[in-house]
């Protein structure tokens, strides 16, 4: 029986030959903010689950998510969240067609990054006055 | 009159492909479609969220069960679940088809992350319901 011949096919470098850029580096945050927000909706499971379990479960688990390390994981899940939102938001600009221009990237990516900060010590803040 | 068209016989799939009939599965549009429909329904909806948990944070049991069980809540939170595990299904078997290339594990992996998901969502809904009608139906 004849073999299969390989037919020689295009090969395009890994990761680590790219000089980094915003644009790259924005693009592999958002599929890692993905990742992270995609094992930390598990928390929220664990809490609802826990408040539709009875005061003693819950207890617990509020005291968890209560303590330094608790309000330092939401805290970061805000920030992963917030990210993941803008970056999405971007991609659906370019889905549309839009801000495809070097200089627009560059600043779109700027953006997310700025953005996400921004917004999640806007919530925190807001948070820690009202409630 | 010369045609100056691409040859449209050459193609990007190898011969081996080819005879192995192997290729896209058809489905591709409505991943990418419903990833995108709900990438939206995900925005007002995780901006609603993101307040709902402000507002429960260091809340007492009997706080947190007034919060989730409001109607206006519940209702919100319900529907950020189904958006939220929907899209995440859709963006996990993007990076398991894009980094996996062994078959066996590529099969497994989508298989726990359709199981992940509907645990997930279903795990939300059922507290989400319990925690709100719970307060109807004593």
């Amino acid at each position: 029986m004849a073999e299969a011949k390989v037919a020689p096919r295009p090969l395009s470098p890994h990761l680590q030959i790219y000089r980094w850029s915003w644009t790259m580096a924005m693009s592999i945050f958002h599929r890692a903010t993905g990742s992270a927000l995609y094992i930390g909706i598990a928390l929220f499971a664990v809490w609802l689950v826990a408040l539709a379990s009875g005061p003693a479960t819950f207890d617990a688990v509020q005291g968890f998510f209560g303590s330094p390390l608790g309000y330092l994981i939401l805290f970061g899940y805000t920030w992963i969240l917030m990210h993941h939102m803008l970056g999405g938001v971007r991609h659906l600009v370019w889905d549309f067609g839009y801000g495809m221009e070097a200089v627009q990237r560059i600043n779109m990516a700027r953006f997310t990054l700025i953005g996400s900060i921004a917004l999640t010590v806007a919530i925190w803040a807001i948070a820690f006055l009202l409630f | 009159m010369a045609d100056n068209r691409a040859d449209t016989r050459v193609s990007m799939r190898t011969p081996l492909a080819r005879v192995k009939g192997l290729g896209a599965a058809g489905h591709g549009v409505e991943h990418w479609w419903i990833h995108r429909v709900t990438a939206v329904s995900n925005i007002p909806l995780i901006i609603s969220f993101v307040i709902i948990v402000a507002a429960l944070a260091g809340s007492s049991y009997e706080q947190a069960i007034a919060i989730i069980s409001h109607p206006l809540i519940a209702i919100i939170l319900i529907l950020a679940v189904i958006s939220v595990t929907n899209h995440m299904r859709l963006g996990m078997q993007i990076i398991i088809e894009d980094y996996v290339h062994d078959k066996g594990y590529k099969i497994v992996a989508l298989i726990v992350n359709n199981f992940y998901a509907v645990i997930i969502g279903v795990a939300c809904l059922y507290a989400i319901l319990k925690v709100s009608l719970g307060r109807i139906l004593v």
